[in-house]
């Protein structure tokens, strides 16, 4: 059972990290698509760099890199050149899907060390719990302190109001003087970094492999627990359990001998984020502060 | 008697067309020879086995064959097009290395009458398209005699890619050589849906795990599955090709496919104009089909394991290759308790690519 | 610093050099690229531009190439032009492709051609249902089209599988999934040439596209709902004072698109596989979106804009075969590309001035 819900957190945490990323872009009213192509490069960076270094501490900072050069391309387009949000999103994602299966082409077969797991003093000790959230590695503590942070960046700091605002409505915030541009950049940039360790994590925690487009449709999955959670962070962690439950899940199934088809199990999550978008949606045309009101529209900065 | 005549028979036979090699080979101009690879090679696996066999054909023939290769044709109307470039190009022989280049083969062989087909693990031929396999079952009894040995909570934990006939014979003869040492160990089964994919086979490896397996067995393609194993002390066996750099104190054994010898046979017998797809175009009398005993397959070293399972193992392996061991002998049951066939009598190879049950020691069923 | 200030009128003449730049600079940056990881540019360049044309067969694989792309293409454009973001046209493709190949399958022994018109039409339905599911949330509950779409293009991918697998499974195939081929009437024949023969994989298909592309040309330029798709994607506050109805053309160009999707899949697998497994798509319905905006969601443009793509995916098959670059290099292409274009179209709408004093 221990090591059941090890491999669940495990699972979930690439979702967790790249959601949280994603929740802080949007919220500045930028929907950035491309998540899954981020994931991509922070998987690819950190295999050539532990490759390279040997130190698996140096993969995630080169995840977070390699995602933040994705963001790059993407901000300089979608803000500067103001282009279709969703357009570039999904161009950012096969262009990376392309540039990954280049560079990971020598990476190929090639084998990294993992990333360590740390205990925590003494909480380590407690049982069933200091084995399950006090024994795990720096990636898993650090998405709780950035899901932890950006609640209260988000409810109680000023930049994280300027934030808000530049998000709901990009003409007044501008209007006072906020820099829109600026703001969506910094947002889309961390969203990347985040997107960057989510992918980073596959090759240091969960396989230490490169294969194409090994992330598999995790970006995806990302974008639609941001809905999912309806832009409420400490509801990632939530949904990326879930997630990342139901995958396990249809493992265990297939092992014990449940008699429910291997695909249909796989599914649930997909059918459940659309029931959950369904529900937030409908619930959305009542109280229309949920999402962020520029969500998607380019802002036009008239000088 | 008989037997010592055979062999004189093949000496004579051999000698004769090595002789007849080196004759026309003074004249010939290279061979042409084509690969349709499913993957990038990388350095384990399956297409890697199909490289391997590739380096051992430029090896024998040098300069007397000239060798295109295209990876990564995925299996579709893509494989079609990859193909009939191969032929267009002048290759005289072409090896398709993926089950699911079946019918694009056989579309573009129907248009090149004269070029030769070569399809790796299909059943379907056609007057220029032959068929080639391994036995890759008699490695797992193996696997199943040192599973049975090894494990201590009788539980083994099996990943396989699709349920396919190979894939079940597979998991079938794992069965037989399990019960052969050890009636209280039983078999589970996780289908990953997939030849490759590092992150799902290694799920599938840590569900098992935490289900109790401490031996584990794949019939997919990635070393995932062994890094696993490695890091939490359980162990397992590496597939098509020698996977013990990735899990060296993990790996048991591995079964080794060997492509080589036949590729090489093949190519010398369209040389001296003897090519054929063997007796009649749709019967698996057709398909060459070969394992040990002909050394399309081969173990790697019995390692992490004490002296006398690799004894066991060494007998089993040997009881193989000289046939005193029949692995689907009868009387077999499948896991309902339905006999399949009395004692005395052993399945042919017909109906072991009919198999659509598990047999006693498997747990759960089928799906499909 | 870069400053855009708002043209009066859109510019017209960007509608043409932008995706014309576009490629040139792609090809530009490619070849950067390729210098940088120790390709040799010019063989590259041949290879991936030149050698599809180098030979007839080829040719006429690219146009077979080209037409699930460009059919996906020419829905998408309904969709794209009522700013309504289909992204799962790959999941309407499957499920057309299933629906119209579970009724082939239902008449194993069926000559006549018949039998692949009704095909068409259960494509198109098998499309369009899938479509509906996205359509039918967005206009009644507002749910974001983006996100359930592509949800269903996996839950698309799972269920093809499942179904071949499981139920429609060919029993002798040895419990490899594939279902039993298809009869003859379910199959769309390759295209003879009198005194050459087959050329290439070239098959009746692409009579479709002949017929489809005027149609879609006449159905945008001289028919009202064209007309209202347009005005509702170019000025939604003029289309609501105009009284059209949103959810109406919400959905059917939701439908639309699907339904084409399907078709796609029709032509497809009837054409190439002539039978269902469980990989049928290969990623058309997504590629299609690049080729959709490629063509300035024009029907005549999208034509142009499949055969570009299909070129390119040839020529990085010819690459892979001749220099060893993997083929995945075509995302590389594709997605600059698709950079290139957006900012051509915010060219067409901004006047761009540089001035280096800031």
């Amino acid at each position: 059972m221990e090591s059941l819900i090890l491999t669940i957190i495990a699972t979930s945490i690439p979702l967790l990290m790249a959601a949280t990323g994603e929740l802080i872009t949007e919220k500045s009213g930028v929907l950035n698509l491309g998540v899954e192509g981020m994931m991509l490069s922070g998987a690819v960076g950190a295999l050539g760099a532990v490759l390279w270094l040997e130190n698996p501490y140096f993969g995630i900072i080169a995840g977070a890199m390699s995602g933040l050069f994705m963001a790059c391309i993407f901000s300089v387009f979608t803000i500067n050149f103001m282009t279709n949000q969703v357009a570039t999103g999904l161009g950012l994602t096969i262009f990376a899907t392309g540039l990954t299966g280049l560079a990971g082409a020598p990476l190929v077969g090639k084998t990294i060390p993992s990333l360590p797991k740390i205990e925590i003093f003494l909480l380590s000790d407690i049982p069933f719990i200091g084995n399950i959230l006090f024994k795990q590695d720096l990636v898993a503590y650090l998405s709780i302190c950035i899901i932890i942070l950006i609640t209260y960046f988000l409810k109680y700091s000023k930049p994280g109001i300027i934030l808000r605002a530049v998000g709901d409505n990009h003409v007044s915030a501008h209007s006072v003087g906020y820099p829109v541009k600026k703001i969506r950049w910094y947002a889309t940039c961390f969203g990347g970094m985040c997107a960057g360790i989510g992918g980073a994590y596959i090759p240091l925690v969960l396989t230490p492999h490169w294969s194409e487009g090994m992330t598999a449709g995790r970006g995806w999955i990302a974008l639609a627990l941001v809905v999912f959670a309806s832009w409420i962070p400490w509801r990632i962690i939530v949904g990326a359990l879930i997630f990342g439950g139901i995958t396990i899940a249809q493992l265990v199934g297939q092992a014990r001998g449940w008699p429910i088809p291997s695909q249909i199990l796989s599914m649930m999550p997909y059918l459940a984020t659309i029931i959950a978008l369904t529900i937030i949606s409908s619930r959305i045309s009542k109280n229309n502060s949920v999402v962020p009101a520029s969500l998607g529209k380019p802002f036009f900065d008239t000088q | 008697m008989l037997k010592f005549c055979k062999h004189i028979f093949s000496l004579v036979a051999l000698s004769a067309s090595v002789l007849f090699f080196i004759v026309t080979n003074s004249f010939a101009n290279p061979t042409k020879v084509g690969f349709v690879y499913l993957t990038t090679p990388g350095d384990h696996g399956w297409t890697y086995a199909h490289e391997l066999g590739k380096q051992m054909v430029e090896k024998r023939f040098g300069d007397d064959v000239k060798i295109s290769v295209v990876e990564n044709v995925p299996e579709g109307p893509d494989a079609t097009r990859v193909i009939r470039e191969l032929a267009k190009q002048g290759n005289e022989i072409i090896f398709t290395t993926s089950f699911g280049y079946m019918e694009p083969t056989l579309k573009v062989a129907k248009e090149f009458p004269n070029i030769k087909f070569e399809h790796i693990t299909g059943y379907k031929r056609s007057n220029n398209v032959a068929t080639g396999n391994i036995r890759f079952y008699e490695g797992r009894y193996i696997q199943g005699v040192v599973a049975g040995l090894m494990t201590k909570t009788n539980k083994i934990g099996y990943i396989g890619a699709y349920p396919i006939a190979e894939v079940i014979m597979g998991i079938n003869a794992f069965a037989q050589g399990l019960r052969s040492v050890n009636k209280d160990a039983s078999i589970s089964v996780i289908w990953a849906n997939t030849w490759y994919d590092p992150v799902k086979e290694a799920d599938a490896a840590k569900v098992h795990i935490a289900e109790g397996a401490d031996i584990l067995a794949q019939h997919t393609d990635s070393p995932a599955m062994l890094q696993i194993a490695e890091k939490n002390g359980a162990l397992g066996f590496g597939q098509s090709t020698d996977m013990s750099a990735f899990a060296p104190k993990a790996q048991l054994f591995a079964s080794e496919n060997n492509w080589g010898p036949y590729y090489i046979k093949k190519i010398e017998q369209l040389k001296n104009g003897k090519w054929n797809t063997g007796d009649g175009p749709d019967h698996w009398a057709g398909n060459e089909w070969g394992g040990i005993s002909s050394d399309m397959l081969k173990i790697s070293k019995f390692q992490n394991m004490p002296d006398e399972v690799a004894k066991k193992a060494q007998e089993a392996l040997s009881g193989i290759k000289n046939g005193s061991i029949k692995i689907f002998a009868g009387p077999l049951v499948d896991n309902t308790g339905k006999e399949i066939i009395p004692a005395g009598k052993t399945l042919d190879d017909g109906a072991l690519w009919g198999m659509n049950y598990y047999l006693k020691g498997v747990n759960g069923k089928v799906p499909g | 610093m870069i400053t855009f200030t708002p043209r009066d009128k859109v510019s017209n003449s960007w509608t043409l050099i932008g995706p014309i730049l576009s490629i040139i600079l792609t090809v530009i940056f490619g070849l950067l690229i390729f210098t940088f990881l120790g390709f040799d540019p010019a063989e590259t360049l041949y290879q991936i531009f030149i050698s599809p044309f180098s030979r007839i067969d080829r040719v006429s694989d690219i146009f077979v190439k080209a037409c699930p792309l460009i059919i996906v293409g020419i829905g998408l454009m309904f969709c794209f032009r009522a700013n309504v973001w289909n992204i799962g046209a790959e999941g309407q493709f499957i499920m057309g492709t299933l629906l119209a190949g579970s009724f082939a399958l239902l008449f194993p022994n069926v000559e006549t051609k018949l039998l692949l018109l009704c095909m068409f039409f259960v494509g198109f339905l098998g499309g369009a249902l899938w479509a509906f599911i996205p359509a039918i949330l967005k206009t009644k509950l507002n749910v974001n089209e983006i996100l359930v779409s592509l949800m269903l293009v996996y839950v698309a991918m799972l269920f093809i599988d499942f179904i071949v697998r499981g139920p429609l499974r060919d029993p002798m195939s040895f419990g490899f999934p594939l279902s039993k081929p298809y009869s003859d009437g379910a199959l769309i024949n390759k295209i003879s040439f009198p005194g050459i023969g087959y050329l290439g994989q070239l098959h009746y298909g692409i009579l479709f596209i002949i017929l489809l592309i005027p149609l879609a040309w006449v159905f945008n330029n001289k028919t009202l709902a064209g007309f209202q798709i347009n005005v509702l994607g170019s000025a939604p506050k003029a289309a609501r004072f105009a009284g059209f109805s949103r959810e109406r053309i919400t959905m059917s160009v939701l439908l639309l698109s699907g339904g084409l999707a399907g078709v796609a899949g029709v032509i497809e697998v009837s054409a190439n596989i002539g039978q269902l497994q469980p990989e049928v798509s290969f990623g058309y319905g997504f590629t299609a979106i690049i080729v959709a905006f490629l063509g300035r969601l024009s029907p005549v443009g999208i034509l142009f804009a499949g055969i570009i793509i299909a070129t390119v995916k040839l020529g990085a098959d010819n690459a892979q075969m001749t220099m060893g670059i993997p083929k995945v290099v075509t995302g590389l292409f594709e997605g600059i590309l698709l950079f290139f274009l957006l900012t051509g179209e915010t060219l067409q709408k901004y006047k761009i001035k540089w001035s280096w004093n800031k």
